[in-house]
């Protein structure tokens, strides 16, 4: 038999009305007093907001270097007038096609990894009632292909610097090829802390962490993965159209 | 599913806030590897106050040097003029990074703003202590490039190239110039980490009620200055970076053809300009990242101490927030010298004297909060007017600056060296000892002395002008900055006294400071017990206990109902209503 439980007591009605909601605050209507994991989640993302900003602004201002280094006038001597000292370099686009392709790939096995992942957190509090099965799921490494085509992508940039090397353009030759190395590189470095982020995340599996912080991890080594493989099109871009 | 456990997942309930959490017993984890936001604020505050003795020291030595250029010091020996442009570099450098940027935000930024907002720490524990060692190793690779062969660098905080891109231009500008370009590279992942910190903290963390518009202009802020040092930082990173490459692996960033002692470098093409405009992208910015938190700290404490709320609160937000933008936009009036279009110049022009407007509004902001007020002259008070008095001062000066045609002439004077000391270093450093004297009772539960805090503010605040304010007539009278001596050159012969008297005010000043270190450490053990709440003041971080417990709240959760400065609230029961009081009903 139902019950009825007044939301206001009895004693109270017909007194002073109650206090207006308290509104503001950063967990205002979202988590409350307690961080759970959406709150936790939100955290996360919004640090990895401000470290794409972050990165974000070292690439904006070497693309800044390269535009005005570009088109800067250098003198010479033996004419007595000032010349462009660009010069150019003979990029292996078809190593950087494949490697593109592949960081490309290795997106789209990330998001597949981030999604499942987001899946099974929306599904734990069902999955860990005792006797609830929601079937069988494909147990597909998304994670573990992410980081070999990732590993793949970093071998694939070390080739194509070898074959610059092979083709006489190193860091120092002109200012073209030193900017050719320099956008690589760095985007290798983040892309290779992309990759300990990756293992981490893949760890919190492996370690059976519980299944909301693996979904953090894997939420936000997705999205920076991401930003890595756009950063990467923008930097083949400028490279090839900004010759 | 991921990790093969085959759906059979167990669903760890997150830790509710509300439940006390135990600090850390051992001595590393609680006082060296710590997560507490209070201990690594400290531990900036220490680091911080390390490194202003160190950049003291150097500029001692400096104005010993100007106005004795062959005296032996005893430890050091005599100055050469290299020796001389090492000690100006890392004076500035030690002074702009590891005090003006270190102190006011790692310090007093961590301890306080989570306080302030109601939370129990910063967002990401973890990066927030990472943050902080990583300073640390920039801190002593930078002190490291004294101890190498050559010495340290000579090419000033700004470091232009080419003399900073090129290891033969000097000595110092081999391995030492190459650690002191490190460690503005440490210092800026640092900050970065540190500016994220702040940004997610301040926008996800705040208590219930605790809206943007309730929030301490404190927090308003560190929040403000960690989103400079997000852009700017990264741009000096870039150039540091760049800088290395010309001077490790040949490249030509920044070096064009040039010939050092005789010998053709192999650089050709470069422009050190381009060095400028990304540094200067990162420098101006860096001037509010220096001042931004002592503008929040004096608006708290003119508030507090003169019992009235702080005049136009909005306009105060409003204000910082048309700084910091400002402050991205204008690098270019740092560049006047450099030859650039008279079209640029002028829009760099107007785009500086544009600043000058908030910074008014908050200058008026001040004075019209304190204006009738129930003044209570504490130290603190007393510091946080020295603020705004050197602000004003330092910051009249900005104008004439931000005119080309003025600038041509005094830009490498002794004028804009000492626009930028009472602007940027005095004031951000009296910003610095307001918060010390106003928040020290919380941090360690005991008052300083007054009588000498008093006796350190009179002769600190005299000291610094007696310093600072000749420099603008010496920068009139055409007396150029850099140069080690002066006594050969006979035009700045002439100008050699009022060289002499700074020195010794700069004695007498670098004395009182001991006051000030003294005052601190005896207080810390020695002082009368703080009461929760000594200044009756309104914000959270004074609803807590004192010091604040590992949780700063003890397991409750604050709820906010009232913005950050209600005092003087008519029908109030006394003049101040703490932002965790029931609501005030308004007055009709």
């Amino acid at each position: 038999m139902a019950t009825y439980t007044p939301s206001t007591p009895i004693d109270d009605i017909g007194q002073k009305p109650p206090a207006p909601p308290i509104t503001g605050g950063g967990d205002d209507g979202r988590g409350g007093d307690v961080p759970d994991y959406g709150a936790r989640l939100r955290r996360a993302r919004l640090g990895l907001i401000c470290g794409i900003a972050t990165v974000g602004m070292v690439f904006i201002s070497l693309t800044s270097a390269y535009i005005f280094r570009r088109g800067l006038p250098t003198f010479q001597g033996e004419s007595n007038s000032y010349v462009r000292d660009w010069g150019s370099v003979d990029l292996p686009w078809l190593l950087l096609g494949i490697n593109t392709a592949i960081l490309l790939l290795s997106s789209i096995s990330m998001e597949l990894a981030r999604r499942k992942a987001a899946r099974q957190a929306a599904l734990a509090p069902v999955t860990s009632i005792p006797g609830i099965s929601l079937g069988e799921e494909k147990n597909f490494p998304w994670l573990g292909i992410t980081v070999v085509l990732g590993f793949a992508f970093l071998v694939g940039q070390g080739l194509a610097w070898g074959e610059l090397h092979n083709r006489g353009f190193f860091v120092s030759t002109n200012p073209s090829s030193s900017f050719a190395f320099l956008l690589t590189v760095a985007h290798a470095l983040h892309l290779a802390g992309g990759m300990i982020a990756l293992v981490w995340a893949s760890s919190a599996s492996l370690l059976h962490r519980p299944v909301e912080a693996r979904r953090i991890a894997v939420d936000i080594t997705g999205w920076y993965w991401h930003f890595m493989a756009v950063l990467w099109i923008y930097i083949f871009a400028l490279l090839g159209l900004a010759r | 599913m991921a990790g093969g456990t085959g759906g059979r997942e167990t669903v760890i309930m997150a830790t509710p806030a509300t439940v006390h959490s135990h600090a850390p017993q051992g001595f590393i984890r609680k006082y060296i590897f710590s997560l507490d936001h209070k201990v690594i604020g400290l531990q900036y505050y220490f680091l911080a106050l390390t490194a202003v003795f160190v950049g003291m020291f150097l500029s001692l030595l400096m104005r010993i040097h100007m106005i004795w250029p062959t005296a032996s010091i005893p430890l050091v020996g005599e100055i050469k003029p290299e020796t001389y442009l090492a000690l100006l570099t890392m004076h500035g450098t030690i002074m702009v990074f590891f005090v003006l940027t270190t102190a006011p935000q790692g310090g007093f930024g961590n301890y306080i703003l989570p306080i302030q907002i109601g939370a129990p720490d910063m967002a990401f524990p973890v990066l927030n202590m990472l943050s902080f060692w990583t300073t640390f190793v920039g801190f002593i690779v930078i002190l490291c490039a004294f101890f190498v062969q050559g010495g340290a660098p000579l090419h000033g905080w700004t470091g232009y190239p080419p003399l900073s891109a090129v290891p033969s231009a000097g000595p110092g500008e081999a391995l030492g110039a190459d650690l002191w370009i490190t460690a503005i590279a440490i210092f800026c992942v640092a900050s970065l980490m540190g500016a994220l910190n702040f940004i997610t903290t301040t926008l996800d963390l705040r208590a219930k009620g605790m809206t943007l518009m309730r929030m301490p202009l404190t927090v308003w802020s560190w929040f403000i200055t960690a989103i400079l040092g997000l852009l700017a930082f990264g741009v000096l990173l870039s150039a540091g970076i760049l800088l290395l490459m010309d001077r490790n692996l040949g490249t030509s960033f920044y070096v064009p053809l040039i010939v050092v002692n005789g010998q053709v470098m192999g650089h050709k093409g470069g422009s050190p300009l381009l060095w400028q405009h990304l540094f200067w992208f990162f420098g101006h910015p860096e001037v509010y990242i220096a001042i931004l938190p002592g503008m929040g700290v004096a608006s708290q404490i003119l508030s507090t101490f003169s019992r009235k709320p702080i005049f136009g609160y909005r306009a105060m937000v409003y204000a910082m927030l048309a700084i910091g933008f400002f402050g991205f936009m204008v690098w270019g009036h740092h560049m006047f010298m450099s030859g650039m279009s008279p079209y640029s110049a002028f829009a760099f022009s107007i785009l500086t004297m544009c600043i000058g407007v908030p910074s008014a509004i908050k200058t008026f902001n001040w004075l019209g909060t304190m204006w009738k007020g129930h003044i209570r002259f504490d130290t603190p008070m007393l510091y946080a007017i020295g603020f705004v008095s050197l602000f004003v001062s330092g910051g009249l000066s900005g104008p004439f600056l931000a005119q080309p045609v003025l600038d041509i002439p005094l830009h490498d004077t002794y004028f804009v060296v000492g626009h930028f000391h009472l602007i940027m270093g005095v004031a951000a450093i009296f910003g610095i000892f307001a918060a010390t004297y106003y928040w020290f009772p919380k941090m360690f539960g005991r008052m300083m002395n007054e009588p000498l805090g008093r006796i350190h503010f009179f002769i600190t605040l005299a000291g610094t002008y007696a310093i600072f304010m000749p420099m603008h007539y010496l920068g009139m009278a055409g007396q150029t900055r850099r140069y080690s001596q002066f006594t050969e050159v006979a035009y700045q012969t002439k100008l050699l006294p009022l060289q002499t008297f700074m020195t010794y005010a700069a004695f007498v000043t670098i004395a009182a400071q001991f006051i000030f270190v003294i005052n601190l450490f005896w207080s810390m053990f020695k002082g009368p017990k703080a009461s929760d709440n000594p200044w009756d003041a309104t914000t959270l971080e004074w609803t807590t206990a004192t010091p604040p417990p590992h949780d700063n709240f003890g397991g409750k959760t604050p709820v906010v109902h009232n913005g950050p400065y209600e005092y003087g609230v008519p029908g109030a029961s006394k003049d101040y209503v703490m932002q965790t009081d029931p609501p005030t009903q308004p007055v009709h």
